[in-house]
């Protein structure tokens, strides 16, 4: 009886140390707002989708330094570029480890081979890969990847040269983007030859800080540290990404500690957690803008004079502190403070109704006119309540004479129907991609885009010849001179009104150490530790 | 029997057509355009966009796509998902034990507490008991379930910390799915403490989702039974000096059951609607979340697939009342 007990008590205390050793592990866990659409990065579009697979699992040949836009080596040591500005030459990280999973042993680290894998798969219409998972690569495609690209090889093993068309200073940065993480090609062929090709985007395989263990449909993500990480194992041992929807659930779990992380809190609850002794809320300005676009294609808007004036007819402080609730910076240029070549220098139109009034009487408007102003149907980070925005504008316009009559469609027919120019002016955004001011610039006002993403349908030949000059060249310094002019063009032009750029919130428990908010709105957790 | 069972299977028929034609319908009549809608601020180019809905088959007539869409469902294929690329009924087969069990346990609840509730308010008509369960039981018919699932977390979870805020378990256990039921699959594994944390995850969202079956029940058990009461064969019963609880139990209750049973099988249709809010506010990972975000982003084979199978198992679980019923009650048969 009493060795049974003892017996007992040693199998107890064997279990307990066992248990202690096992919480010692540093699990942090994330609540995440939806399920990815998948875990190959080139193939989806959408944030969560990068937080759970790009920004978690894998790296591309260059990356972004945590918390800021600047492109820093990743899988590519270094890099060059030829004086043409169209041959850019990588030169690969050695000793770069794959994930080992329960499907994959890795036989070899990364190489050249890995890199033509990953782009030929998205570029090449044979590449055997190519229509695997539905095989659409909208972000390769929407950044003009395969009008830029002439072809890719490598020299050696550790050398790989991308040719381009043409001279293009933002495929350096292009090349951070999530969908240019890098694959493992030796995964992909032994999963071709078993008949299961589709396993390379289903339980991923790449060189990043975590590794998939295993993923429940709209409830749990679980990630441990890849041991042999180039850069180094990550601080903490295991991630969890808790999916929950509701940005009041995840506030409260954060509160219940179920919980460390949480993106999207609710506006209304920043207050709350700000006094909440328990809770560390980190702020940092987005890379994004919210705008009022003047389809400068239809009359009167089709006149500077009348758009400049029509923007000192908006109260913008007062819409920032409605609708931001605090949360917004004004915006006078198209691109973000945060970003290089931002022009501080430009002035911001002012609110002055009386000399709006003025102005649009000397350019034959005494009595003002009438256009739409298009509200979107949904919250974005650049706009938390366009349709109570859109009010407030109306409002404001119609003290100047103008009578604004407020237009809405479902989200997608927004989108398409502004593409198209029906509207006469439309509230809209921007998040960037890549940190370059040619993702804001040459993608929302160049005369490229005047059919698409340019909502103002603005084609402005001194502003456009800068733009494509500050790709044409790869020096930084000349780049941003040209891209302080062109603010300067844009503000006398005024083709849009600019509204703000929004603050991005990120509410967590005392117990997170180290995190950066990510500039491009996603989540990074390499480098978070947990006290 | 036989002909009662016919009938009632051909009417399936029609219902199915009309769900299949009114999902395909409805979806499309919304404006709406998948593509534009992943593609976002971004957009896409037009000779892409073009070509994607060549490869979705949307540039087919409606007609034709309803066609298509037909023959491949009856061959057992439901397509594809124009988000997530993964077969409709794979989805539908991951995420629909879940829902299953969420709901078992709602009407579960639902019955244990309404029918005793019902029954005592019958018997004590006009009590203080029959006023305030009453009331209440009007209350938890109107109360919206979003909110009341919100105060539910906020007292329990936040303020007392007596239950876990939502998920199915908690985050750090691993259960592997073998019959995707987690009460089961966690009694399976040899992780110690995760069936508590399954039942413990439950609690909350039964009690959000049985709410409203509960008050119907509530409510539908006491009329029923105040009227079966009345009758001249209780009164017999009573006279012949049987024990009270006799007469409610054996001879009230047996026949003030029949409509309970009826709108219990009702209350199906009901929960699964319940659970499309329940399960997004505690991030339950069934069939309900699924179906809301396959409309906002306009995944038009998830929502018909979604639809349909949904409907199949609310119109399975009518038929097999429908027949129950007709078994209890002979005169239904007729």
């Amino acid at each position: 009886m009493n060795n049974n007990k003892l017996l007992a008590g040693i199998c107890l205390a064997a279990a307990l140390g066992f248990s202690a050793q096992a919480s010692a592990a540093k699990t942090l866990v994330y609540c995440s707002e939806a399920s990815p659409e998948g875990f190959n990065p080139s193939l989806y579009t959408s944030g969560t989708t990068f937080d759970a697979s790009s920004r978690t699992m894998f790296d591309g040949l260059v990356g972004f330094e945590r918390g800021t836009t600047r492109v820093v080596p990743g899988l590519a040591e270094s890099w060059e570029i030829s004086d043409d500005g169209k041959k850019y030459t990588f030169h690969l990280r050695k000793g770069v480890k794959f994930h080992k999973t329960r499907n994959f042993t890795p036989s070899r680290d990364f190489n050249a081979d890995d890199v033509l894998y990953s782009f030929n798969r998205q570029w090449k219409k044979d590449h055997p890969d190519h229509k695997l998972s539905g095989g659409s690569y909208e972000y390769f495609n929407g950044m003009d990847m395969p009008k830029l690209l002439k072809k890719i090889y490598k020299t050696d093993d550790y050398t790989v040269v991308f040719e381009l068309n043409q001279p293009e200073a933002p495929f350096i940065a292009n090349m951070a983007m999530d969908f240019a993480s890098i694959l493992s090609a030796e995964y992909a062929d032994q999963m071709r030859k078993a008949g299961t090709p589709e396993k390379i985007d289903l339980e991923p395989v790449g060189t990043g800080p975590f590794q998939l263990v295993n993923y429940q449909k709209d409830a749990v993500i679980r990630y441990q540290a890849h041991p042999d990480y180039w850069a180094g194992k990550a601080r903490i041992d295991r991630l969890i990404f808790s999916i929950t929807p509701d940005a009041a659930v995840r506030y409260a779990k954060l509160k219940a500690g179920e919980c460390h992380v949480m993106p999207y809190p609710n506006p209304a609850d920043l207050k709350e957690m700000e006094q909440d002794p328990n809770i560390q809320l980190l702020s940092q300005e987005g890379l994004n803008v919210g705008y009022l676009a003047w389809n400068t294609t239809k009359k009167p808007l089709d006149n500077p004079k009348v758009r400049k004036a029509l923007n000192m007819a908006i109260n913008k402080d007062a819409i920032i502190d409605a609708i931001f609730l605090g949360a917004g910076v004004p915006a006078k240029n198209p691109i973000p403070p945060t970003m290089w070549s931002y022009n501080d220098e430009v002035k911001d139109d002012p609110y002055d109704p009386v000399l709006s009034k003025r102005l649009l009487a000397q350019e034959g408007y005494p009595d003002g006119f009438e256009i739409d102003l298009w509200a979107m149907p949904v919250q974005r980070p650049y706009n938390p309540n366009a349709r109570r925005m859109a009010e407030m504008m109306q409002a404001d316009l119609a003290k100047v004479g103008v009578k604004a009559k407020i237009v809405t469609y479902e989200w997608g027919e927004y989108l398409k129907r502004s593409k198209k120019g029906e509207h006469m002016s439309v509230l809209l955004g921007w998040t960037g991609d890549n940190g370059d001011p040619d993702n804001f610039l040459y993608v929302l006002l160049s005369c490229a885009a005047a059919d698409g993403a340019n909502r103002a349908r603005w084609c402005h030949e001194p502003f456009d010849d800068l733009l494509i000059k500050a790709k044409r060249t790869t020096d930084i310094k000349e780049r941003t001179r040209l891209y302080k002019q062109a603010q300067v063009i844009f503000k006398e032009q005024a083709p849009w009104f600019t509204i703000a750029h929004s603050k991005v919130f990120m509410p967590m428990s005392n117990r997170v150490v180290d995190y950066k908010i990510d500039p491009f709105g996603g989540h990074v957790f390499y480098g978070v530790d947990l006290k | 029997m036989l002909k009662f069972l016919l009938t009632r299977v051909s009417l399936v028929i029609p219902t199915f057509i009309g769900v299949t034609l009114l999902s395909f319908a409805l979806i499309r009549l919304v404006p709406g355009d998948p593509i534009e809608l992943l593609a976002g601020e971004r957009g896409i180019d037009p000779a892409r966009h073009a070509a994607l809905r060549a490869e979705l088959g949307l540039d087919k007539p409606l007609l034709e796509q309803y066609w298509i869409y037909i023959q491949k469902v009856l061959q057992g294929d439901l397509g594809v998902s124009i988000v997530t690329k993964t077969p409709v009924l794979d989805e539908f087969l991951t995420l629909f034990p879940a829902t299953i069990e969420l709901s078992l346990f709602a009407i579960t609840l639902a019955l244990l507490v309404g029918l005793p509730i019902g029954i005592l308010a019958a018997v004590k008509r006009g009590s203080w008991f029959d006023y305030s369960t009453m009331g209440l039981s009007l209350v938890g018919y109107s109360m919206p379930i979003f909110w009341w699932a919100l105060l539910l977390i906020l007292f329990f979870s936040v303020q007392l910390g007596w239950t876990p805020v939502s998920g199915r378990i908690s985050v750090l256990y691993w259960v592997e799915p073998v019959t995707g039921f987690m009460l089961i699959d966690s009694l399976l594994s040899d992780e110690a403490g995760a069936f508590r944390s399954a039942l413990s995850h439950l609690i909350l969202p039964s009690i959000a989702l049985g709410t409203i079956p509960l008050a119907v029940i509530a409510r539908m058990t006491r009329s029923s039974m105040l009227e079966v009461l009345s009758e001249d064969y209780i009164r017999t019963a009573r006279a012949k000096g049987l024990a009270p609880w006799r007469v409610i139990v054996i001879h009230a209750l047996r026949n003030a059951l029949i409509p309970v049973i009826t709108v219990v099988g009702l209350q199906v249709g009901v929960l699964f609607a319940g659970a499309i809010l329940t399960e997004t506010i505690f991030a339950w990972p069934g069939v309900g979340k699924w179906l809301i975000e396959s409309v906002q982003r306009r995944d038009y084979p998830v929502l018909q697939g979604g639809v349909l199978l949904v409907a199949s198992v609310v119109m399975a679980v009518n038929l097999i009342v429908d027949l129950l019923y007709g078994l209890v009650n002979p005169r239904i048969r007729r």
